[in-house]
């Protein structure tokens, strides 16, 4: 028997998406039996409060949570956000609720030992529900109470050798598409290069000293499958520079509509019938720079007018393969609209080597110059993108010493007001007016 | 209910501590398939919707199956994706960034009984635990954050919105029918946790009223200056308040016209909260992506100012979501992203083909960059 009634939240139980309300009330049937003998460290009927509470949302429109004080664990000022319910009365069981945020692995891979070993621990010291994952990449583990932190947080790190992500103004947990690990696109590891750069930067991880929130995203391949040229504040995305590679044979496979050849992998193997595939229509005729035709059964790509937008790749993965000569690009300032409007990351660096051997050294050269400037310049709560705008990109290049070039624009500045340093002009400002009035009467 | 210790001891919080290790090594995660194909892979196949193959330069396979999962999940909900895991998958199991779930099996033999098993499992309510699919010119998972399930400033619940649009965008989930990927996000207030801002169609949650201040408890439980320099806009500035007894007492005073409902404030100051029934409501918003292919990524526009908050399955919301999608999939060329397709048609069109009413709050009046959505053109079609 339900402790409380959800006449609305039960209606959304039917329907074929999975059901969170389903999965709510299975966990508190399984919590309030308790067959495996837990001994609870928050009270047993917490979900069934957290159901109580959301249905009173749902009656009235409105949340039911307030943001906590400042709670946490020893050291670290990011990875628990405080949690209190304002209706204590009504739903004691969440009362106190905080977060806690779980660095997840890279490219989010998991043994179910590893799993068990967590839900065990949750099940026991929280409420046993997450979310998997959260927007930012964490494991985020959904209601404990203050004194059951600094507890999750030992048995996390002496038991599970697990650490916490980031929260407030710090390095925000860094996240990356799984990359080469099982995807034939990857220009780079990301799954290294996001464990490297975690590590590498514990500190500013987890005590915040920055202006504000700083998050890294990683994608292997221009397609962004983790959306880091939106959503992070510094994005590696990976690329290449020599040509990409033909395998003629497969290309006319396609043309030819063998079957073991469909067209984008077999992406389009849907209830709609797009007709056969079209090398021209579908391939040549889309490619942004034209730069490429199909002739006498062969394909050619202007490889020096190709800007790598994956398009034909992802069309014929069989004949068409990335370059060998791999990388990144470097994008900055991505944030979402608030406050002055969203922007995308601007690109900062159009290839750098990826280089494990020497540490990535030169990925992290760009990163701490732009931290050192965001942190001398930047004003309290000013993303990195803010300030880009505030001080403009000349700036961010003279701070990372990087030269300027026509990659680093869409198109030249469209005013000519340019702000002249004086040691850029031959002879400087000081003149001697007299010797002008000499040639050039009062 | 006992304490238990774990040995952490409050007195002495720096005795064994550990601290500053990170996130568990990867390398002990991977399939056997994956650690020993990484960086060696041929090419890739969707064999149906939601199920992969991914084949490596040393003739290694690896068959992917694809579910949707609410990312909302219990233990017990990771317990039984944990039996799955053990039973088909030799104990590994991977989550997409879109929260989707993959089970990953090294041979072909092995996809029919774990998809079988897969489509079997359902909830007591009905509706499928794990439903496969999520791939190609399709639908996928909604990328969403808390809502009214755990967060203070949501101006809509997420878990419940997202709910409803993927019930009525199943049959996407599960075909490839569309011209390209379709991206749904769904963000709970204009914080955007989320990061909606890119999506082809997103849901955002959108608050319509400024704070109330609770002047009597205002300056017991909040620190002022915080509140007022939380403000984005430079709406809130220190000010005393006579209260209804006469009492004098240090507030806040708010310059309504200047407040844009973020609620950033009520994260510092309990006493200006501003969730509100009538006030709060949905803003939708298409036409983003994230990819560089074919077109730049580009932003989602507002293409619907306000909807209000009908629990509990927000059907004005889903019908409009549902008419861009269909208008989309009927309208749009191979390959072309949702965006693409509304700006070769021009976004007056895109109005008319998904009947959605344009009115004046869809044009940007916020700082400077809104003259570059104004335009400057005789090119428009009646």
């Amino acid at each position: 028997m339900a402790k409380h009634e959800t006449p609305l939240l039960d209606q959304l139980e039917s329907g074929p998406w999975p059901s969170f309300v389903s999965d709510l009330k299975q966990q508190a049937e399984v919590r309030a039996k308790n067959e495996k003998g837990v001994e609870f460290q928050i009270p047993v009927d917490c979900v069934d409060d957290l159901l109580g509470v959301l249905e009173l949302s749902f009656k009235h429109g409105r949340t039911h949570w307030k943001h906590g004080g400042i709670v946490g664990v020893f050291g670290y000022g990011g990875g628990v956000i405080g949690r209190y319910c304002d209706q204590p009365q009504a739903f004691p069981g969440v009362e106190h609720f905080h977060t806690m945020r779980v660095n997840q692995p890279a490219g989010k891979y998991y043994t179910t030992d590893y799993l068990r070993t967590l839900t065990e621990l949750w099940d026991f010291r929280g409420s046993g529900i997450t979310n998997m994952h959260g927007a930012t990449g964490d494991i985020i583990l959904l209601g404990t109470t203050t004194p059951q932190l600094e507890e999750v947080f030992w048995t996390l790190t002496h038991d599970m050798d697990q650490d916490l992500g980031g929260s407030g103004s710090n390095l925000r947990t860094p996240a990356d598409c799984l990359g080469q690990s099982r995807c034939e696109y990857a220009c780079y590891d990301t799954n290294a290069l996001v464990t490297f750069l975690t590590q590498e930067y514990q500190d500013e991880l987890h005590r915040p000293a920055f202006p504000y929130k700083f998050k890294f995203k990683l994608d292997g391949c221009p397609n962004c499958c983790v959306a880091s040229i939106a959503r992070s504040d510094m994005s590696f995305i990976g690329t290449w520079k020599d040509d990409i590679r033909i395998d003629q044979d497969a290309v006319n496979k396609y043309v030819e509509n063998d079957p073991a050849y469909p067209a984008n992998a077999g992406a389009y193997k849907g209830s709609k019938d797009w007709g056969p595939f079209d090398i021209e229509k579908e391939v040549t005729g889309l490619c942004p720079t034209k730069c490429m035709k199909f002739e006498n059964k062969k394909l050619f790509i202007d490889n020096a007018n190709c800007t790598r937008c994956m398009h034909c790749i992802n069309v014929m993965p069989r004949a068409l393969k990335i370059g060998k000569e791999t990388g990144l690009s470097i994008l900055c300032g991505a944030k979402a609209p608030i406050l002055d409007g969203a922007q995308m990351g601007s690109l900062l660096v159009p290839f750098v080597e990826v280089n494990p051997d020497n540490d990535y050294e030169a990925i992290t050269e760009v990163i701490e110059n732009v931290w050192d400037w965001w942190m001398e310049e930047g004003k309290n709560r000013e993303r990195l993108g803010e300030l880009i705008m505030r001080q403009g990109f000349q700036k961010l290049l003279e701070v990372t010493g990087i030269e300027a070039m026509p990659q680093h624009v869409q198109y030249p500045r469209t005013n000519p007001y340019i702000f002249w340093k004086e040691d850029e002009v031959e002879g400087g400002w000081e003149r001697d007016v007299e010797e002008y009035r000499k040639h050039h009467q009062r | 209910m006992a304490f238990i210790s774990t040995g952490y001891n409050p007195e002495k919080p720096m005795e064994n501590r550990i601290t500053d290790i990170g996130p568990k090594d990867y390398n002990e995660f991977y399939p056997p398939v994956i650690k020993k194909n990484k960086g060696k892979w041929s090419h890739h196949e969707i064999l149906e919707p939601g199920v992969l193959v991914h084949v490596a330069d040393s003739g290694d396979e690896v068959y992917t199956v694809r579910c949707g999962g609410a990312r909302l999940m219990s233990t017990t909900h990771i317990n039984e994706i944990c039996d799955i895991a053990d039973k088909h998958c030799d104990g590994h199991v991977r989550f997409t960034t879109r929260n989707n779930i993959e089970f990953m099996v090294d041979s072909k033999d092995k996809v029919e009984p774990l998809k079988n098993d897969l489509a079997s499992r359902k909830f007591d309510g009905g509706s499928f635990k794990f439903p496969i699919g999520g791939t190609g010119a399709g639908v996928t998972n909604i990328v969403h954050t808390q809502g009214w399930i755990h967060c203070h400033t949501p101006a809509t619940d997420a878990s419940g919105t997202v709910k409803a649009s993927m019930d009525a965008l199943f049959s996407d989930f599960q075909d490839m029918r569309l011209p390209a990927q379709l991206r749904v996000s769904m963000a709970c207030c204009l914080n955007m946790c989320g990061a909606v801002h890119c999506s082809d169609i997103a849901i955002l949650g959108y608050h319509r009223k400024p704070p109330m201040l609770d002047h009597e408890y205002l300056d017991k439980v909040c620190e002022i200056p915080l509140a007022v320099s939380a403000c984005p806009t430079a709406a809130i500035k220190p000010s005393k308040q006579v209260l209804e007894n006469g009492t004098e007492v240090k507030s806040v005073a708010v310059k309504n016209e200047r407040c844009m409902y973020c609620g950033n404030c009520y994260t510092m100051c309990p006493s200006m909260p501003l969730a509100d029934t009538e006030g709060d409501g949905i803003v939708l918003m298409a036409g983003g992506k994230v990819s560089n292919r074919i077109s730049d990524p580009k932003f989602s526009k507002v293409v619907v100012g306000f909807l209000p908050n009908e629990m509990p399955r927000w059907p004005s919301m889903t019908d409009a979501i549902t008419k861009m999608v269909e208008a989309y999939a009927s309208g749009a060329n191979k390959y072309e992203r949702l965006g693409d397709w509304a700006e070769r048609i021009g976004w007056e069109k895109f109005f008319e083909v998904c009947e959605l009413e344009f009115t004046h709050h869809l044009i940007d009046d916020f700082r400077q960059q809104a003259y570059m959505s104004w335009r400057q053109s005789t090119q428009f079609k009646f």
